[in-house]
């Protein structure tokens, strides 16, 4: 039952990010994208196993427990993402908000300064 | 002292890195210190060479965990000759001298953030852990992203968004990829984990697996249909940057790409390997007509680097000894000449009338040095003997055939003519043609002189893909060793 809600959950997400970060408008692609990376984080986390285990802890001189011992790796693995997508999502905003105060301009259809489009008769565009 | 020479890539760009932000007011000091630690982050690279040049690989496992639960260094031959690449490539860039405003070049923020990118790529080439490997990718991401809008115009952040974006996504997909491949077979290591697939063979779920990570990869290197952060990042760069950028940014995914495709078993590599040959190819055609089309130096530029990753993933795809040494070949070719016509590309608009070639002309007569450097580097790039870009294209092109491949093969070939056409285009317009009548009434004076730093860079890489083209069988010796320690990966192992 966990396995499902985790399941259902890092499909919403993604989907609802995949759906945000199509969209044209700079602040929503940085969010739709965090949002992708937060489902990735949830999979991660849902890779190592859900459910009924013991913690995987063996006091010294002490035997393995028997049964089912958790993975504690996945757990290491996702912190290690959610430091880093904290950071590139604090980039990514600062550059979003950025963009907009030196352009004035929110649409990703219009970002066209390092890729000057074609001229009128075909030739390519001039950068500056 | 061999574990410290292990973790050497990474700890001396970031202990550079940590130095120069501790030097941020002292600007003089900071480059020298920057320089001072890209020539050291060389000397322990050579050292690595030396060390594993007989065809040893420096495993080291941090913490003393057994294999394969520690996260581990392993620096094999391919890898330790990349790095000091890299390095020499590192070295030259930094020599070139910053000039002029509104590139950034003056940041007290660029030298931490050239030695962030080194470290990543450092790491990236070093370890043999797939999730420590994501860990680098977002470390050359994160410092590649400073570099991009360090400029500060709007055209630099554009650049950086469009960056951010794409690459952002790929590591989003190698996470998912290695967490998947994680969950299924319980391994990060490299190694391990083609290993544990092989055993799994047909698992249905382990293949599409697999295809997500080559995916993700083929993002970072920059592989269609995946590549179109690439020119769209590039030309923004200033010259120096762009040289250090064309020689890190991609190479790191196509030498993640060969390691995953090296270990495979034969049954996945007959799935996969053919689908990457063919979108090699489409890039290697698109790339090309792309570059056809520019009129801006740096754009013609980064659309052959597109082509000629198309190159390199062709000869991932044949695989085999001959198939890898031939990608090493490639990647270490392209580093040296795309570098060096970046740099040249840069001074070529110093001394004329900026990077489009529609305004430019005259150079033959006005900068003949330049115009031999910039020959011998286009040479190459086409792949005329006995330049190194010849024997990259013979190593590629007669694996192809010896494999039946022919159409790979004789799209290689003709890639090569469509290569020599818009080096030809570069050559006529910015050197043959007279210089264009200026509109303004100032007579042009003796020409600016070009910095020192910046012939040294490209006078070096030119005399580099000269002297390989001269002698290529030491090296093409050493890369076969090389394919041959990347193709047993893991025969330490326990099985």
């Amino acid at each position: 039952m966990i396995a499902l809600t985790i399941a259902v959950a890092v499909a919403v997400t993604a989907a609802a990010g995949l759906y945000l970060a199509l969209s044209r408008d700079l602040m929503r692609i940085v969010i739709g994208l965090l949002l992708i990376g937060s489902s990735a984080n949830l999979f991660v986390f849902g890779v190592g196993g859900l459910g009924q285990a013991l913690a995987p802890l063996v006091e010294p001189g002490l035997p393995a427990p028997d049964g089912p011992v958790a993975d504690p790796l996945p757990q290491a693995l996702v912190l290690t993402a959610i430091v880093i997508g904290f950071a590139l999502a604090c980039f990514a905003v600062a550059l979003v908000l950025a963009l907009q105060r030196r352009t004035g301009a929110a649409d990703a259809g219009a970002m066209t300064r390092a890729e000057p489009p074609a001229r009128a008769d075909g030739e390519p565009g001039d950068l500056a | 002292m061999s574990a410290l020479l292990a973790v050497s890539p990474v700890l001396v760009p970031l202990l550079t890195a940590a130095a120069c932000v501790a030097l941020a007011r002292r600007p003089r000091l900071q480059a020298g210190m920057s320089l001072a630690g890209a020539i050291a982050w060389l000397a322990c690279a050579l050292l690595l060479v030396r060390a594993v040049g007989g065809g040893e690989v420096l495993v080291t496992r941090f913490g003393d965990w057994p294999a394969p639960f520690a996260i581990e260094f392993r620096i094999d031959p391919a890898g330790a000759l990349l790095i000091a690449a890299s390095a020499l490539l590192a070295v030259l860039a930094l020599a070139v001298p910053a000039r002029g405003g509104g590139t950034g070049m003056h940041s007290p923020l660029r030298h931490p953030l050239v030695h962030g990118l080194l470290a990543g790529v450092g790491g990236a080439y070093a370890t043999g852990d797939l999730f420590n490997l994501y860990v680098w990718y977002e470390v050359m991401l994160i410092s590649a992203l400073g570099l991009i809008v360090l400029g500060g115009r709007a055209q630099h952040l554009e650049a950086g968004f469009k960056y951010l974006t794409l690459n952002l996504f790929g590591t989003i997909l190698v996470l998912l990829a290695i967490a998947g491949l994680y969950g299924l077979t319980g391994q990060l290591n490299l190694a391990a984990l083609v290993q544990a697939l092989g055993e799994r063979g047909d698992d249905p779920l382990a293949r599409a697996l697999l295809a997500l990570l080559m995916v993700s990869l083929l993002i970072k290197a920059g592989g269609l249909p995946f590549f179109f952060w690439l020119p769209a990042a590039y030309p923004v760069l200033p010259p120096a940057m762009l040289a250090l950028f064309s020689a890190l940014a991609t190479k790191v995914g196509v030498f993640a790409l060969l390691r995953v495709s090296a270990g495979l078993p034969a049954e996945l590599a007959e799935t996969f390997l053919p689908w990457l040959g063919w979108l090699a190819v489409a890039g290697m055609v698109v790339g090309v007509l792309g570059a056809a089309y520019h009129y801006d130096t740096r754009r013609i530029l980064a659309f052959h680097s597109v082509s000629q990753i198309g190159y390199m993933l062709l000869a991932v795809a044949l695989g085999g000894t001959m198939g890898l040494a031939a990608a090493l070949f490639f990647i270490l070719h392209h580093m040296l000449v795309k570098s060096s016509l970046f740099l040249l590309g840069g001074m070529m608009a110093r001394s004329g009338a900026g990077f489009d070639l529609r305004r430019s002309g005259g150079l033959l007569a006005a900068r003949p040095m330049l115009a031999v450097l910039f020959a011998l580097s286009a040479a190459s790039l086409v792949g005329i003997p006995p330049l190194s870009g010849f024997w990259a294209k013979l190593l590629v092109v007669r694996e192809s055939f010896a494999l039946g491949q022919f159409a790979w093969g004789a799209a290689a070939l003709a890639v090569g003519g469509l290569t020599l056409y818009s080096m030809v285009k570069i050559w006529i317009e910015a050197f043959w043609k007279p210089a264009p009548e200026t509109t303004n009434e100032v007579a042009p004076g003796p020409p600016r002189a070009l910095p020192a730093g910046a012939w040294l860079a490209s006078a070096t890489l030119a005399g580099l893909t000269l002297a390989v083209g001269l002698a290529p069988q030491p090296l093409i010796d050493y890369l076969q060793l090389a394919a041959g320690a990347m193709l047993a990966p893991g025969a330490e192992l326990p099985r």
